[in-house]
C-alpha cells in the first residue's frame, strides 16, 4: 500500500467533464424518432375494489394507447424478493396512487388531461395506517396477520439478567419517513421490436433488478431483454426497486404501440407514489449495573413497509442487526417486525433500516446516562465493543478498531468539554440555548449474512483492441464516484494512467452481473472482485511473454495491443466468493453478519431559539474508521453529502400524511437543506485497512446516515433539558413540549409541592 | 384541435443563446425551459420540480439568475440568455468549471448545471465573495449529494483566481 500511486488521490471524476459542461445524457435528454409519452392513471383511494373504469367522452381515444391488466404477456407482478406487488391494479387497489392503468400519446401535453378524463369507480374498504392499527389486525390487508417479515436475535441468557439490574431503563423511539428527494426525477425509455426483444433506457441504480422484473412481466427470454443506466441524477436507495415498476409500465406501452415509450414523472408524481424511508418504532427495555455498564436488554424494532412487501424484509433486516450498534451486549434479545399499511410501499434509503434503528439506540444511551448518573461520553466508554468481543449476533470483532480512541479524537476536533462547559454556564443568561450531543455508530458494507454468497457477482476487466483497458460491472454511477473509483483501481493493478482505463456503460447485454449498486458494497466488495480480475489481465500478459515483470505504460500498451492481435480478445472474469470466515445461520440469525464495519463519532453543537424554537446546527465534527480512503474527494463528498441528509432527516423533513397519502408532495412544503441551512460540516478519517476490501477499502456511504440524527437531538436536550424521542423534531414539536413542561413548573410552583 | 388550429397559436419568438441568434416557433406561454430542451436542443438545463424551488433550471437571462421553468418563452423576446452549454470557450472549461471538478463539486450532476449558472452570477455580482455571501447566492439551488460544502470551495476557488479562463 505504501507504494500506491493512484489510489488514495483524488484524481478527476471519470465522467465530471460532461456533468460540468452540460453534456451528461440522463433520460429525459434522450428523444427517439416517433416516441409516444405515457402517464400512469392511479388510485385515488387507499384501498377498495375496483368497481368500473370509465372514458369520458371529450376525448378522442382512439388517439391514445392504453394498457390494462390484460395486456400483460406474462405474470402482472414486479419481481422481488416476493411477486405481491402488482405491476398494474387487478381489480382492487391496496395504496393511495396505485397505478391501475397507462395512457400514451405521441403529446406529451396531452396526458394530465387524458388522466383526469378517465374515473375510476371503487367500493372503498377500510384502510390502515399506522403500525399500531396494523398490529390491531382489526382490519387484515397482507397475509394472515399484516406482517411481511419478523426476525427474533437472541444472545446468551436472554430472560435471566434482570435481577442483577441496579437500574432497568426503558424508552421508545420513532423516526417519520423521509423522501430521498433525488434532483432527478425517475424516468425511462423503452423500445420494443419481435427481432431484438425490448429495450429500456433510464434513471436506475440496479440494471438486473429491472431486467428479472420485465423477464417476468413481459415472459421474455433473458437475452431479449436489455437494460441500460443512463446518466442518474440521485438515487440514495430511491432508484433500487421502483424503476423496475416504471420500466414495466413503460415496456407494456411499447409492445402495445410498438413504438418507442418515454414516462417521466413530475415532482409531485415522483413523490406521493414512489418508496421512502421506511417509518419505525423502537422500544428499549435496558439492565444497567450502578456503575453503567449494560447487562442486557430487550429491543423492539418495527417498520412500516406500506401496502406490499418489496424490500421491507431486507431493510428490516439490517435495521435490527444494528439495533445493539457499537456496543458490548452480553445478553440481548432482538425482536423485529415489518408491518403493512395502506402507504404506498417503503423502500431503500441510504442506511437502509439502520438509521432508524441506530437512532433509537443513541438516545436511548443518552437516557441511559441520565439515569445511572454518568455523562453521554462514560457510559459509551464503559460499554463500547472491544476487539475479539462479540456482536449482538454474535460476530466477533476481528478489526483492531479502539472505539474509546475514536471517541477522544472527536471530543478533541469539536472542543467538546469546553463547548460544553461553556453553553450550561452561559444557557440561563443567554438568549439561544446551546448543547451538545454525539452519537456512535457502526454500519455494515456489503449484503448482510450469506446475501453476498447468494449474490455472487461477476465483474469483468478487457483488454482494447487500441491497447486501452475497459472495466465491466453492473455497478452504477449516480454520484458516489462508482466509475472513477473502479478505474483508479485497475489502473493501480496494472500500473497504468488513470486516464488509459475506461469502465462500459451500465447494460446489461455487455456488463456481467456484479450485482445491486446498494448496500455500501460497491467499493469494498465489487472493487475488490475488480482489483483481481485485473490482476488476471496482468498474470495472463506476464504468462504469454508478451508483458515483463516489470514495465512501463507504455510497454503494458503494447504487450495488450500484441496480445489482442494474436489472441482476438483478451478479458479476465472475476467471481465473488465468500472468506472462509464469514459463516452466518439464516435461521437463527446468528454469525457473521458483515465482511466489515465502518465505525464512526458524530459530535454536533446545535443552538435553539427560544421564541420560535428553531434548531439551527452550528458545527458538525464528522469523524470515520472506513478503512483506507481510495479517493479523499469523494469520500469526503459522501460524508458531508450524508450528514446533510440526516440533519435533514432530524430537524426538517416530515411526510405529511392523510389516509396514506403524502399531503407536501412539493419542494415548496417537503424541506431539505438548502446552502444557507447547513453548518460546517467537518469531516475526519482513521484508516485502519480491511483485508476484505480492494486495497483496504470499507464501504462508506451509508455510515453518514446514521449517526447525525440522534447526535443532534441529543445535543437539543442538552440545550434545553428536555428529552425529545421522535423525529422529524420540528418547532412545533418543540413547542408543544416546552408549552407542557411550563405549565407543569407552573402547577407545580403553585401547589408549593416540594 | 386540428394540426392548422394549433399552428395558428403559435407565435415567433427572437432572443440570444450562447451569443447565438435564434427564432423559435412556439405558444407564447411555453417555459422558457421545454424551448430550450426540446426546440433548441439544449438539454444541459435541467428541470427538478417545475415550480421553481430546486434552481436546476437555472439560466441566465440578460445577465440575472432565472428558473426557466417560471419564464413564459414570450418574455424572452430578445434577451440574451446563457445556458450551461454557453460556459466553456471552444471545448475550454471555465474556472468555474474546472473548480467545481477539482473540488468535488458535481456529484450526480443533475444540480450542476444550474448550480454552476448561479455560481457565474454570484461572481459577476460579487467577484470575490465572503463564505456566507457564497451560501447566500447558491441558497435557491438545491443539491441533494454533496451537502454543499465542496461546492463552496469550488466557488470560492474560482474565485481566487487559480484557475483563469
Amino acid at each position: 500500500m505504501g507504494n500506491a500511486r493512484i489510489v488514495g488521490t483524488s484524481v478527476p471524476r471519470f465522467e465530471g467533464r460532461a456533468k460540468v459542461t452540460g453534456e451528461a445524457l440522463y433520460v429525459d435528454d434522450m428523444v427517439l424518432p416517433g416516441m409516444l409519452y405515457g402517464a400512469t392513471v392511479r388510485s385515488r383511494i387507499p384501498r377498495g375494489k375496483i368497481l368500473k373504469i370509465a372514458f369520458s367522452s371529450e376525448l378522442d381515444w382512439s388517439e391514445f394507447v392504453i394498457v390494462s391488466p390484460e395486456d400483460i404477456p406474462g405474470k402482472n407482478c414486479i419481481a422481488l424478493l416476493e411477486d405481491d406487488q402488482p405491476c398494474l391494479a387487478d381489480g382492487a387497489v391496496n395504496h393511495p396512487e396505485e397505478p391501475i392503468l397507462l395512457l400514451a400519446h405521441p403529446n406529451r401535453y396531452m396526458l394530465p388531461k387524458a388522466i383526469s378524463a378517465v374515473s375510476v369507480q371503487y367500493e372503498p374498504q377500510p384502510g390502515v395506517f399506522t403500525i399500531e392499527e396494523s398490529e390491531r389486525k382489526t382490519e387484515i390487508i397482507w397475509g394472515t396477520d399484516n406482517i411481511f417479515k419478523s426476525y427474533l436475535i437472541e444472545k446468551g441468557e436472554v430472560d435471566e439478567f434482570w435481577e442483577q439490574a441496579d437500574f432497568i431503563v426503558e424508552g421508545e423511539y420513532s423516526t417519520g419517513a423521509q423522501e430521498q428527494l433525488y434532483i432527478e426525477n425517475n424516468g425511462m425509455i423503452a423500445t420494443f421490436d419481435r427481432q431484438q426483444g425490448l429495450t429500456v433506457w433510464g434513471s436506475l441504480q440496479c440494471p438486473f433488478y429491472v431486467h428479472k422484473a420485465l423477464m417476468k412481466l413481459c415472459n421474455l427470454p433473458a437475452e431479449r431483454v436489455r437494460v441500460v443506466q443512463m446518466e442518474t441524477g440521485g438515487a440514495f436507495g430511491g432508484k433500487e426497486d421502483y424503476p423496475s415498476m416504471i420500466a414495466g409500465h413503460a415496456a407494456l406501452l411499447a409492445m402495445k404501440s410498438g413504438k418507442p415509450v418515454k414516462i417521466i414523472y413530475d415532482r409531485v408524481e415522483d413523490m406521493v407514489a414512489t418508496t421512502k424511508r421506511h417509518p419505525s418504532r423502537t422500544r428499549h427495555r435496558t439492565a444497567v449495573s450502578k456503575d453503567g455498564r449494560i447487562l442486557g436488554g430487550e429491543i423492539e424494532f418495527t417498520i412500516d413497509g406500506g401496502a406490499y412487501k418489496t424490500l421491507s424484509p431486507v431493510v428490516l433486516s439490517r435495521g435490527a442487526i444494528h439495533a445493539g450498534g457499537p456496543y458490548f451486549w452480553p445478553h440481548v434479545r432482538i425482536r423485529a417486525k415489518a408491518v403493512a399499511t395502506s402507504a404506498p410501499p417503503q423502500g431503500a434509503f441510504r442506511g437502509f433500516g439502520a438509521p432508524q434503528s441506530l437512532f433509537a439506540l443513541e438516545r436511548h444511551m443518552d437516557r441511559i446516562a441520565r439515569v445511572v448518573g454518568l455523562s453521554p461520553v462514560e457510559i459509551r466508554k464503559l460499554n463500547f465493543l472491544k476487539p475479539g468481543q462479540t456482536t449482538t449476533t454474535g460476530q466477533v470483532v476481528r478489526e483492531e478498531i479502539d472505539l474509546e480512541k475514536l471517541l477522544d479524537r472527536g471530543l478533541e476536533l469539536s472542543d467538546y468539554y469546553a463547548k460544553k462547559q461553556k453553553f450550561q454556564d452561559g444557557n440561563a443568561e443567554n438568549n439561544y440555548k446551546r448543547g451538545m450531543g454525539i452519537a456512535t455508530v457502526l454500519h455494515g458494507a456489503g449484503f448482510t449474512g450469506s446475501g453476498e454468497r447468494y449474490l455472487a457477482s461477476v465483474v469483468a476487466v478487457e483488454v482494447c483492441a487500441d491497447g486501452g483497458v475497459r472495466v465491466l460491472v453492473s455497478s452504477t454511477e449516480f454520484g458516489q464516484g462508482t466509475k472513477t473509483v473502479l478505474c483508479q483501481i485497475v489502473a493501480e493493478v496494472l500500473g497504468v494512467r488513470y486516464e488509459d482505463v475506461g469502465i462500459a456503460q451500465a447494460d446489461t447485454h455487455e456488463v456481467p452481473n456484479s450485482g445491486p449498486t446498494v448496500a455500501s458494497r460497491t467499493v469494498m466488495v465489487v472493487g475488490k472482485l475488480v482489483q483481481s480480475a485485473a490482476i488476471g489481465i496482468k498474470q495472463t500478459l506476464v504468462a504469454s511473454g508478451m508483458l515483463v515483470d516489470s514495465y512501463s505504460p507504455g510497454e503494458f500498451r503494447a504487450a495488450c495491443r500484441a496480445y489482442v492481435a494474436e489472441h482476438g480478445a483478451l478479458r479476465s472474469v472475476a467471481r465473488y466468493e465468500q472468506p472462509e470466515d464469514i459463516v452466518w445461520d439464516e435461521e437463527k440469525y446468528r454469525g457473521s453478519a458483515y465482511a466489515a464495519f465502518a465505525w464512526a463519532v458524530y459530535i454536533a453543537e446545535v443552538a435553539v431559539d427560544p421564541t420560535t424554537y428553531n434548531v439551527s446546527v452550528e458545527d458538525f465534527v464528522a469523524l470515520q474508521e472506513v478503512g483506507k480512503v481510495l479517493h479523499p474527494v469523494l469520500a469526503t463528498g459522501q460524508i458531508v453529502g450524508g450528514v446533510a441528509q440526516a440533519i435533514g432527516f432530524a430537524l426538517y423533513e416530515k411526510v405529511v400524511w392523510e389516509k396514506g397519502r403524502m399531503q407536501n408532495g412539493q419542494m415548496t412544503n417537503y424541506i431539505i437543506p438548502t446552502s444557507a441551512d447547513l453548518p460546517s460540516i467537518r469531516v475526519y478519517f482513521e484508516e485502519l485497512g480491511n483485508e476484505h476490501g480492494a486495497y483496504g477499502a470499507k464501504g462508506i456511504g451509508e455510515l453518514p446516515m446514521d449517526g447525525p440524527a440522534p447526535a443532534i437531538i441529543n445535543a437539543v436536550e442538552d440545550a434545553l433539558g428536555v428529552s425529545f424521542d421522535s423525529i422529524p423534531l420540528l418547532p412545533e414539536e418543540i413547542y408543544d413540549v416546552m408549552h407542557e413542561k411550563l405549565k407543569r413548573d407552573e402547577l407545580r410552583s403553585v401547589s408549593g409541592a416540594e | 384541435m386540428s394540426r392548422n388550429s394549433e399552428e395558428s397559436t403559435k407565435c415567433r419568438v427572437s432572443f440570444v443563446v450562447n451569443e447565438s441568434p435564434v427564432t423559435v416557433l412556439v405558444h407564447p406561454m411555453e417555459r422558457l425551459l421545454d424551448v430550450l430542451r426540446h426546440e433548441l436542443g439544449l438539454t444541459g438545463t435541467k428541470e427538478g420540480c417545475g415550480e421553481g424551488e430546486c434552481g436546476s433550471c437555472s439560466v441566465l437571462m440578460d445577465g440575472q439568475l432565472v428558473n426557466s421553468c417560471l419564464v413564459p418563452v414570450l418574455q424572452a423576446e430578445g434577451s440574451a440568455i446563457i445556458t450551461i452549454e454557453g460556459l466553456a470557450v471552444d471545448g475550454r472549461l471555465c474556472a468555474l468549471q474546472k473548480a467545481f471538478l477539482e473540488c468535488g463539486g458535481a456529484q450526480c450532476g443533475i444540480c450542476t448545471p444550474g448550480m454552476l449558472l448561479a455560481a457565474q452570477h454570484l461572481l459577476s455580482k460579487k467577484p470575490h465573495p465572503s463564505l456566507d455571501e457564497i451560501r447566500e447566492g447558491l441558497s435557491g439551488n438545491l443539491c441533494r449529494c454533496t451537502g454543499y460544502m465542496q461546492i463552496f470551495d469550488a466557488v470560492a476557488q474560482a474565485a481566487s483566481g487559480e484557475f483563469p479562463t
